[in-house]
């Protein structure tokens, strides 16, 4: 009897040394080390030992302290666009409408298509003076009697660029938002809807006090997902406005790039252990959070 | 059963040995020895130059086949370089620039060590010490030197009754008459993040000619940039410019070929840039090429009025190749006559070659002719900082944006500057920092 149950419980775990082995070697040793490094200046070559000097030139610097103010910025703004918006869509396309299929497609499409082209094709349309959309902007306001060339999008030298990548951003990702909200609708049984139906209620009162608390475990993944994404997003911000004008756009994956680039490679090091515990630190809190109110609904 | 096992495993013998004897009669029947050679270059400036070198070296050497591969200029092909040496993947031969940004490349351990090659001798002395450390020579010249100062439309300047300003003040005057007659008076191009930098990089001469030793002061951390006010004037400039409106109004998304397609057409008068420009100008508005000259920028000294000069780009070849001959026969040609013949062709040279009696043919351009003639007299060129000193920060172009744009002011700039300078001699772990 105790053979048998020994046999049944190695088989399990076995199975799980191969993953395990990649991510203690690709993954844990890695960090491990970086954790070593970000404490060193290293050359591709050698390296020496600094102690906490990184850490204090990432804080003394503007270039560098303005990544956190932007990537916070650029977090919660397109977290918080892409949980309204996407509870929104999701609604819509769980309705009664005949389009469903093609539509919901519509909404996806921009998640699978290549953040590098769509941010390349973005800054064309957004150029402040042969783009499209201020080409657009110009006519309509010509058409109203205003004269005006339409915003800088990603040229004006204060906040407007990161909010600019931002909005591209949510319209990249809104897709995925829906997805899991549509999942988490599904979920929802048929019969609350009819009951409260029954008892008078509208459509208004019907999303308000039966979708939004029944949609809560979708609604805390999406938080967590997007936020986690907005905190270390890179791509679509380097191929829109390279963190310019200037530094106004970095955030902190970006400057950690800048660094690498510049050959600073401890300095580059220490922005990536910053940007670890940052995450960290924000994502931990806001994730036991959301799963208290989860149990307590 | 066994009958067919015995023959079949008589023919895999027969066969196994053909193929056997095969690669070892090969060689013998084709003497000569064919080989490949991979060149990176950037994909602005020098991409004409290394082509028609290309070109030329195969017809010299049909056993030899070249492909030349492009990467982009300014940081992304900083980064690109030194990752590909730092990972053992470079190509084997490659562009990249000398003097600062050589230093960068740890010579004594990527490169292969061309101080005793034989062409070593035709190569002018000013240019060795920027492809050196510790006395050995790394690299060969590539192109001609280049002068760094204000590109300008003279057919706007004959328009308009205008003289070649001499001090900064004069240049000021110029572009506020520029300005009233509806023309853009300076081009930027802040798109192109390396384009900013040429106001503070070209009046290395009035700096120079203000602190004698300000090279060697700066290189062993004794003077700071903001702190000296030669030093600061460039950083003044764009702000002084930025402030009185001089730049066109799209200057934040201007790239470079638009910067010279206003300066070519006559949209704009002045435009901050190195002579390799005159090739783009030439190939792509061939017909008003001849409106477009150089002056140097001016300082606040009529009498001491001088052009900075940039160092052409180096080839080098990395320990890590497996053509060295080849590689070493590309280099040759490329600083031999017949490599300078190729270069002349390609591209109308801009400027003088670092090579001992290197001809230049071909139809001159206007901004060479300008340029060439800063070299008639004696001590009216400069180096650029970055061949005189081994420490050039990698973000001034980023700053010089800030600064143009109204981000920053001058003074803050420059502390910044300084900072990234800081930095950068760290890394290089230079004494004194």
């Amino acid at each position: 009897m105790a053979k048998a149950k020994k046999l049944k419980s190695f088989y399990p775990t076995s199975l799980m040394y191969p993953a395990g082995a990649f991510y203690f070697v690709l993954f844990l040793v890695p960090t491990a080390v970086s954790f070593f490094f970000s404490l060193t200046r290293w050359t591709l070559f050698d390296w020496k030992f600094i102690g906490f000097a990184n850490f204090i030139n990432y804080f003394k610097e503007q270039e560098l302290r303005i990544g956190f103010v932007n990537t916070l910025l650029y977090a919660v703004f397109t977290s918080g666009l892409k949980v309204i918006i996407g509870l929104y869509l999701a609604n819509f396309l769980t309705s009664k409408i005949r389009t469903k299929g093609l539509l919901r497609s519509v909404v996806f499409f921009p998640v699978l298509v290549s953040t590098i082209g769509v941010g390349f094709t973005f800054s064309a349309l957004m150029d402040p003076y042969a783009g499209m959309i201020n080409k657009g902007i110009t006519f309509v306001a010509h058409l109203v009697g205003i004269t005006t060339s339409g915003p800088g999008w990603l040229t004006d030298p204060n906040f407007l660029p990161l909010l600019s990548v931002g909005l591209v951003d949510v319209w990249k990702g809104v897709g995925l938002a829906t997805l899991i909200y549509i999942a988490g609708l599904a979920s929802i049984p048929k019969d609350y809807y009819e009951a409260s139906a029954m008892d008078g209620a509208n459509s208004h009162k019907q999303f308000w006090h039966i979708t939004v608390p029944l949609v809560r475990p979708a609604m805390f993944s999406v938080i967590i997902l997007s936020f986690i994404g907005g905190l270390r997003s890179f791509d679509l911000i380097w191929a829109m406005t390279n963190g310019g004008p200037g530094f106004l756009s970095d955030v902190i994956s970006s400057i950690n790039y800048k660094q690498y680039q510049a050959g600073f490679y401890g300095l580059a090091t220490a922005g990536n252990v910053i940007l670890f515990i940052l995450v960290t630190a924000l994502v931990f809190p806001l994730s036991r959070f959301l799963s208290k109110r989860e149990v307590s609904a | 059963m066994t009958f067919l096992k015995r023959r079949t495993t008589r023919l895999v013998a027969v066969a196994l040995s053909a193929i056997f004897a095969a690669t070892f009669a090969a060689p013998a029947v084709h003497a000569a020895t064919t080989d490949t050679l991979s060149v990176l270059t950037d994909s602005e400036g020098n991409k004409a130059i290394i082509d028609g070198i290309a070109a030329a070296f195969m017809k010299a050497n049909p056993s030899i086949t070249v492909t030349v591969e492009y990467r982009p200029g300014g940081a992304d092909g900083d980064n690109i370089t030194k990752t590909r040496l730092a990972t053992g993947t470079m190509n084997d031969v490659f562009l990249y620039n000398s003097g600062s940004l050589f230093q960068a490349l740890n010579a004594p351990k990527n490169l292969v060590d061309l101080t005793n090659e034989p062409w070593q001798s035709t190569v002018l002395s000013s240019f060795k010490p920027t492809v050196s450390v510790g006395g050995r020579v790394y690299g060969a010249p590539l192109g001609t030197a280049m002068g760094g100062g204000i590109l300008y439309n003279k057919a706007i300047y004959a328009k308009l009754g205008l003289k070649v300003p001499l001090t900064w003040a004069q240049f000021m005057s110029n572009n506020a008459k520029i300005k009233k007659a509806h023309l853009i008076p300076v081009i930027q191009s802040y798109k192109d993040t390396w384009t900013s930098q040429l106001f503070v990089l070209a009046d290395e001469f009035n700096v120079q000619a203000a602190v004698k030793n300000f090279p060697a002061l700066y290189t062993a951390n004794k003077a700071k940039i903001a702190k000296t006010p030669a030093a600061m004037a460039g950083f003044n400039h764009l702000q002084d410019l930025y402030k009185a409106g001089m730049f066109n109004k799209d200057f934040a998304s201007t790239n470079f070929d638009k910067a010279l397609n206003y300066l070519a057409t006559g949209k704009g008068a002045h435009y901050p840039m190195l002579t390799f420009a005159a090739a783009n100008i030439i190939a792509t508005y061939p017909e008003l090429a001849n409106n477009i000259g150089l002056f140097a920028q001016p300082g606040n000294n009529a009498k001491s009025n001088g052009l900075t000069v940039w160092m052409p780009p180096a080839v080098y070849i990395p320990k890590t190749t497996t053509h060295l001959a080849s590689a070493k026969a590309f280099v040759a040609f490329a600083v031999s006559p017949a490599g300078i013949a190729a270069s002349n062709a390609a591209m109308a040279p801009g400027g003088p070659y670092l090579i001992k009696g290197a001809k230049l043919t071909g139809q001159l351009s206007v901004i060479a002719t300008d340029m060439l003639s800063y070299f008639n007299a004696d001590g009216k060129t400069a180096p650029a900082l970055e061949y005189v000193s081994p420490v050039k920060g990698p973000n001034l172009e980023k700053f010089c944006v800030e600064v143009g744009s109204g981000i920053k002011t001058a003074k803050q700039g420059a502390a910044a500057y300084d900072l990234d300078v800081q930095k950068e001699a760290q890394q290089l772990n230079l004494p004194g920092w």
